[in-house]
C-alpha cells in the first residue's frame, strides 16, 4: 500500500503539481444486527484503494482508484492533475496552504481486544441475549440489536515529505425496544439511539455496555411510554441526559464552528454558518459555565474524532471553542487558516475512506464537566419544577444552524426536586446561542461521557464519519417545550 | 469499472471457492466525477472509479454476505470464506427462501415484462473535467450578471450493477446521470435549483442558474411573519423531500414489525381522492435497475388508488411470511413484487421509483399562486426527521427561496420556517396539483412528483433569516 501511494506521488509530481499527497487505505467492517430473535443481518467488507490529491495552477484536483496496480495508479495521478488544471478554468485566486512540518509517524488506536478476534457466534450470542430480554416484556412488538466493528489503515504521503501510517478501530453497540399499541408507536434505546454508543476503542467497550443488564428496563419503559402523560407544550425549566446534549453539541455548535461551512464552501448542500468570522472572540455564545473544546488527542479520550494525525498529515490538536461563554475558535484545515490569521490549520481535515477527498469534520467537540462536584440525581434534586430527558428521537436544525427542534424517547416532569411522572413525546425547541446561554448548570466529571455519533453527513459527494461528544447532564432555563406535536 | 463477461468470470470463480448450498454475487461499479464551486469558483472536484463484488452464500436456512473491491484469487476466496463463516454460525432461519432463478426472477407467468427504457448515454458518460469546468463557468457568470455569489455541484457518472447467482440467475444494468444543482446567495436571500438525468441533454444549467438567481433576488430583504396555519405551493422538490418520508413504511416487513403507519390502515381512505401513487421503475422519467436486491424484477405497484392505501411492496420471503401471517386478510395483495433490499436484510424492501399521478385539471405553480389568497411559495426543505412514526407527523425547515403569497401575487421574499406536519393530513389538503415531472431533492430519493398547493400546513416556528 506505501508503495502505491510512493508511486502515486512520484507519478503526480512529475506534471508538474505545486503539491501533491496520497492516502493508500484499507477499511474492514463487520456489522450484525438482530431482530425479534433472529439475525438480521450479518455481513462483513474491505475496500482498498488510493485517494490522490494534487494542487496545479494553484488549484486542487482529486482522483481516486481502487485498483492498486502500478499502471492504475499512475493514471489516478495524473488524472488527479487534469483535474485540478480543469479546475484552475474557474478561480479567482490561488489556493494557499498553512505551513505544516513534515510529519513521520506510526500510530494506532490504544485497544485491549481486538474486535476482529472475537468470533461472529460470540458476538450473536450477546445480541441475542439482549433481544430475548426485550421481548419478555409483555408489549415490546419489535427488539433490534446492532453490533459494529471498524478498522482503517492508511498511509499518507505528501510531497512535502509526510510519511504517516495510521490503523483505526471504532466499535459499536446498541438496540432498540418498541411498543405498538392502539395508534402509537414508542420506543427506548440503550446505550444511545440510532446505532447506540461508538468510541475508537476495542472489543472491550463491548463489554463495559452493560447491555444484557439494562435490556429489560429499557423494554420496560417503551412499554410504559404508552400510559404516560403528553409532554406539555410551553416554557420549561429542562435538564438533558449527556447523550441528548452531545447531539445537541454536534449540531449547534460542531456544525456551526466548521470554517468551510463559514466562507460558503458548503452552501449548496449542508449549509452555511451564523458564526461569520466578525464573531470570532466577540460572540457571546453561551452562559459562563458553557467551555467547550475540539480535542482530537488521546488524552481527551477515545471519540470517534480520537487520531494523531489528520487526513492532510496535520497532527491531533486541542482548539478551545468557547472559552467561559465566549466564541473561541473554529475548525480549520491547511487551507483554510489563514482566513483566520492563524498560522496553523486545527487538524480536522478527514475523509470517509481512500475515495472521498478530507475535509474539515468535527474531531470531539466536548463540553466540559462542571467544576463543581454535582450528579444527575443531585441536579434534579436541585430543579424545583422541570423537565428531564433523555435519549434522541429526532433532531433538525436550519441551514445556518439556530434554530433547532429535538426529539426525545422518554422524559420525567420534576416538582420540588423528584421525578413525580413519565412523558411521552417530549421535545424541545430554541434559537442556538439563547439556548446555550440559558444553561445554568452542569454536572462534574463523574457524569461525563466521550459519546460517538457514527453517522455524521457532510459534503458532495457525501461523506459519513464518526465524531465525538464529551458531555455531561444540564439545565437549561425558559426553554419552549412540546412544539413538535402542536 | 467491470463488464458483465468479467463479472461473470469473476462469479464462476466465486463458484468454485464456495462449499455453500448457493452462492449469489451481486457487481456493483461506477465511475463518477463531481464538480464543486462555492464563492464562484470551483474549489472541490473529484473522479473516482470502483468495482465491488458482494458474495451471499446460502446453508440450509442461513446465510450470509461478505464483500471487497478487489478481484484476486485471494481476495475473492477471502470474502467467500469470510460470508460462509459469518453464515454457519447462526441459527436456520425458516422464512429463508433458496435463491430464485431465471424464471422466477421475471415474475408471474405470462405477464410480459415491461423493459425500461435504455438508461446509458454516451454523451454522459463521455463529459471531461474541462466541459464540467465549462458549465460551472457558465453558471458563474449568471450570478456575476446578477451580483449574486453562486455555489453548487456538476456532475456525471457511469454505473453498472449485476447479479448472479448459482440458479442460473444473471441480470445485469447500466446506465449513466448527470446532475446540476446551484444555490445563487445574495447577502439576505439564497435561491436553488436542482435538475438530474441519465440524459444530460435533458439538463439546463443556465436556466437552473436563472431561476435560482431569480428566486434569490426576489427573496432579498425577507419579512418576517407569524407561524401557524398556511395554504402552502410546494414545488416538485419540495413536494418530494417532505412525502419520501413515508415509503419506508410501504413495505410488508414494515407491516410485519408493526412499524408502519399503515397498520390496520391499508383499504383505507388515508389521504385526498386525488391522490394516485405508484411505483413504476419502468417509467420514462425514472432512473435505475429494473431488478431489485434478489434479482427479481420490478413489476409496476399501485400503492394509492385516489386517496386508499391498496398495497405495499414485496420481496420474495416477506410475501411468503405476509401469506402466513395475522395480517394477511387485511394488507391487499400479497405477492413478491420486485422492491427487495440485498439479502440478509432486516428491512425487507421498500418502493424508490415512485411515480405520482396527475391531476384531472394539473395546474402550474404560477396559476397556484393567482389563486391563493394568502399563503407561502416553498422551493426547497431541509432537515426533515421524523417526529411521530404513526401519525407521520415530521418537522423541517424551509429553504433557500420561500415567499409570501398574497392576492394571487408574489408579494416578498419571508424568512424561513419551521414545520410539524402530519403527511396523513397534508395529502389529505392538497387542493391542487401540477403535472408530475421528474424532480430531485436532498432529504429524499429521485421521483416522479407535482408541485402541490396545500391548505393548512402547519408552521409552528420562524427562524433568524
Amino acid at each position: 500500500m506505501k508503495t502505491a501511494a510512493l508511486l502515486a506521488l512520484d507519478a503526480a509530481s512529475a506534471r508538474g503539481v505545486t503539491y501533491a499527497d496520497a492516502r493508500a487505505v484499507s477499511i474492514r467492517n463487520r456489522s450484525l444486527t438482530t431482530k425479534n430473535g433472529r439475525v438480521g443481518h450479518a455481513s462483513e467488507s474491505e475496500s482498498l484503494g488510493i485517494g490522490v490529491r494534487a494542487i496545479a495552477e494553484g488549484a486542487w484536483g482529486f482522483a481516486a482508484s481502487a485498483d492498486l496496480s502500478r499502471a492504475a495508479v499512475e493514471a489516478a495521478a495524473a488524472r488527479a492533475v487534469e483535474v485540478a488544471r480543469a479546475s484552475a478554468r474557474v478561480k479567482r485566486e490561488d489556493v494557499r496552504l498553512a505551513p505544516e512540518p513534515a510529519a513521520v509517524a506510526e500510530w494506532t488506536t490504544p485497544y485491549k481486544v481486538d474486535p476482529f478476534t472475537t468470533s461472529v457466534g460470540q458476538n450473536l450470542d450477546l445480541l441475542l441475549k439482549v433481544d430475548a430480554e426485550m421481548r419478555a416484556v409483555g408489549g415490546v412488538t419489535l427488539a433490534e440489536t446492532g453490533m459494529n466493528f471498524l478498522c482503517e489503515e492508511s498511509w499518507f504521503l505528501s510531497s512535502e515529505g509526510s510519511d504517516i501510517h495510521q490503523t483505526k478501530y471504532s466499535t459499536g453497540a446498541g438496540y432498540t425496544a418498541y411498543a405498538f399499541a392502539g395508534s402509537e408507536i414508542q420506543k427506548r434505546s440503550y446505550p444511545n439511539s440510532f446505532g447506540g454508543q461508538w468510541q475508537n476503542r476495542g472489543y472491550e467497550l463491548i463489554e463495559e455496555m452493560k447491555l444484557v443488564q439494562n435490556a429489560r428496563r429499557l423494554a420496560e419503559e417503551a412499554v410504559a411510554l404508552h400510559h404516560a402523560d403528553q409532554c406539555p407544550e410551553g416554557t420549561a425549566t429542562i435538564i438533558l441526559d449527556g447523550s441528548q446534549l452531545g447531539l445537541q453539541i454536534h449540531e449547534s455548535i460542531g456544525h456551526p464552528i466548521e470554517l468551510d461551512r463559514v466562507l460558503g464552501m458548503e452552501a449548496n448542500f449542508a449549509g452555511t454558518s451564523f458564526l461569520t468570522l466578525e464573531k470570532l472572540g466577540h460572540l457571546r455564545y453561551g452562559s459562563e459555565l458553557v467551555n467547550v473544546v475540539a480535542d482530537a488527542r488521546q488524552e481527551h479520550g477515545p471519540g470517534l474524532g480520537t487520531f494523531a494525525y489528520d487526513d492532510e498529515g496535520v497532527a491531533a490538536q486541542s482548539t478551545p471553542i468557547i472559552t467561559n461563554g465566549r466564541f473561541t475558535g473554529y475548525l480549520s484545515s491547511r487551507e483554510t487558516a489563514h482566513t483566520i490569521g492563524a498560522a496553523r490549520s486545527g487538524g480536522t481535515l478527514r475523509a470517509e475512506g481512500w475515495n472521498r477527498l478530507p475535509m474539515i469534520r468535527m474531531t470531539n467537540v466536548s463540553i466540559l464537566p462542571g467544576e463543581t462536584p454535582l450528579s444527575l440525581e443531585q441536579l434534579i434534586a436541585a430543579t424545583d419544577d422541570g423537565i428531564y430527558m433523555e435519549t434522541n428521537k429526532s433532531w433538525s436544525i436550519d441551514d445556518k444552524r439556530y434554530n433547532f427542534q429535538f426529539g426525545c424517547e422518554i422524559a420525567w416532569e420534576i416538582k420540588r426536586g423528584k421525578r413525580v411522572r413519565m412523558l411521552k413525546n417530549p421535545s424541545y425547541s430554541g434559537i442556538t446561542t439563547e439556548f446555550w446561554n440559558s444553561m445554568d448548570a452542569i454536572c462534574s466529571r463523574d457524569e461525563w461521557a466521550l459519546w460517538g455519533t457514527p453517522n455524521c453527513g457532510k459534503g458532495q459527494p457525501q461523506q459519513v464519519v464518526g465524531t465525538g461528544h464529551g458531555a455531561s447532564p444540564a439545565r437549561f432555563r425558559k426553554i419552549r417545550v412540546g412544539s413538535a406535536y402542536s | 469499472m467491470l463488464t458483465r463477461e468479467q463479472a461473470a468470470d469473476i462469479f464462476e470463480r466465486i463458484r468454485r471457492f464456495s462449499s455453500a448450498d448457493e452462492v449469489e454475487a451481486i457487481f456493483t461499479g461506477s465511475r463518477f466525477a463531481l464538480t464543486r464551486f462555492a464563492n464562484n469558483t470551483i474549489h472541490q472536484n473529484v473522479e473516482e472509479e470502483n468495482s465491488i463484488v458482494s458474495i451471499r452464500t446460502n446453508f440450509a436456512g442461513r446465510t450470509a454476505r461478505a464483500t471487497t473491491n478487489q478481484f484476486d484469487d485471494e481476495s475473492l476466496r477471502r470474502a467467500v470464506t469470510a460470508s460462509e463463516k459469518l453464515a454457519r454460525v447462526q441459527v436456520a432461519d425458516p422464512d429463508l427462501l433458496p435463491m430464485p432463478d431465471a424464471r422466477e426472477a421475471l415474475g408471474r407467468t405470462g405477464e410480459a415484462p415491461v423493459a425500461p427504457p435504455s438508461r446509458f448515454f454516451e454523451q454522459t458518460a463521455a463529459i471531461t473535467p474541462a466541459d464540467r469546468a465549462e458549465v460551472v463557468k457558465g453558471i458563474v457568470a449568471v450570478a456575476a450578471k446578477h451580483k449574486l455569489t453562486t455555489a453548487g455541484i456538476c456532475s456525471n457518472s457511469e454505473s453498472r450493477v449485476g447479479i448472479f447467482n448459482s440458479r442460473g440467475l444473471a441480470n445485469w444494468h447500466h446506465q449513466t446521470l448527470a446532475e446540476i444543482s446551484v444555490t445563487m446567495l445574495a447577502d439576505d436571500s439564497s435561491g436553488w435549483q436542482k435538475s438530474n438525468s441519465p440524459d444530460v441533454r435533458n439538463l439546463d444549467a443556465a436556466q437552473l442558474a436563472e431561476t435560482a438567481a431569480q428566486k434569490a433576488v426576489e427573496s432579498a430583504h425577507p419579512r418576517e411573519i407569524a407561524p401557524g396555519k398556511y395554504t402552502v405551493i410546494l414545488e416538485p422538490a419540495a413536494a418530494l423531500d417532505i412525502v419520501g418520508f413515508m415509503f419506508w413504511d410501504y413495505s410488508g416487513v414494515a407491516i410485519l414489525d408493526q412499524r408502519s403507519f399503515l397498520n390496520d390502515r391499508i383499504d383505507t381512505e388515508l389521504f385526498g381522492e386525488n391522490i394516485n401513487i405508484w411505483d413504476d421503475a419502468a417509467h420514462p422519467l425514472q432512473a435505475g435497475s429494473p431488478f431489485d436486491g434478489e434479482g427479481m424484477r420490478r413489476r409496476r405497484v399501485q400503492l394509492v388508488g385516489n386517496g386508499v392505501v391498496k398495497r405495499v411492496v414485496y420481496a420474495r420471503a416477506t410475501a411468503r411470511k405476509m401469506k402466513n401471517s395475522e395480517y394477511a386478510a387485511k394488507v391487499g395483495p400479497i405477492e413478491a413484487t420486485g422492491h427487495g433490499f440485498p439479502l440478509p436484510s432486516e428491512m425487507g424492501e421498500m418502493p424508490m421509483n415512485i411515480v405520482f399521478g396527475g391531476a384531472e385539471n394539473p395546474r402550474g405553480v404560477e396559476q397556484m399562486i393567482a389563486s391563493t389568497e394568502r399563503g407561502v411559495l416553498v422551493t426547497r426543505l431541509w432537515y426533515i426527521r421524523e417526529v411521530d412514526p404513526y401519525e407521520k407527523i415530521v418537522t423541517g425547515l424551509t429553504r433557500d427561496g420561500t415567499f409570501l403569497v398574497e392576492k394571487g401575487k408574489v408579494q416578498c421574499g419571508v424568512r424561513n420556517f419551521r414545520f410539524n406536519q402530519s403527511l396523513i393530513s397534508m395529502l389529505s389538503n392538497v387542493e391542487a396539483m401540477s403535472a408530475p415531472v421528474r424532480a430531485c431533492g436532498e432529504e429524499s430519493f429521485d421521483m416522479v412528483v407535482p408541485a402541490m398547493k396545500v391548505k393548512e400546513f402547519n408552521f409552528t416556528e420562524a427562524t433568524k433569516f
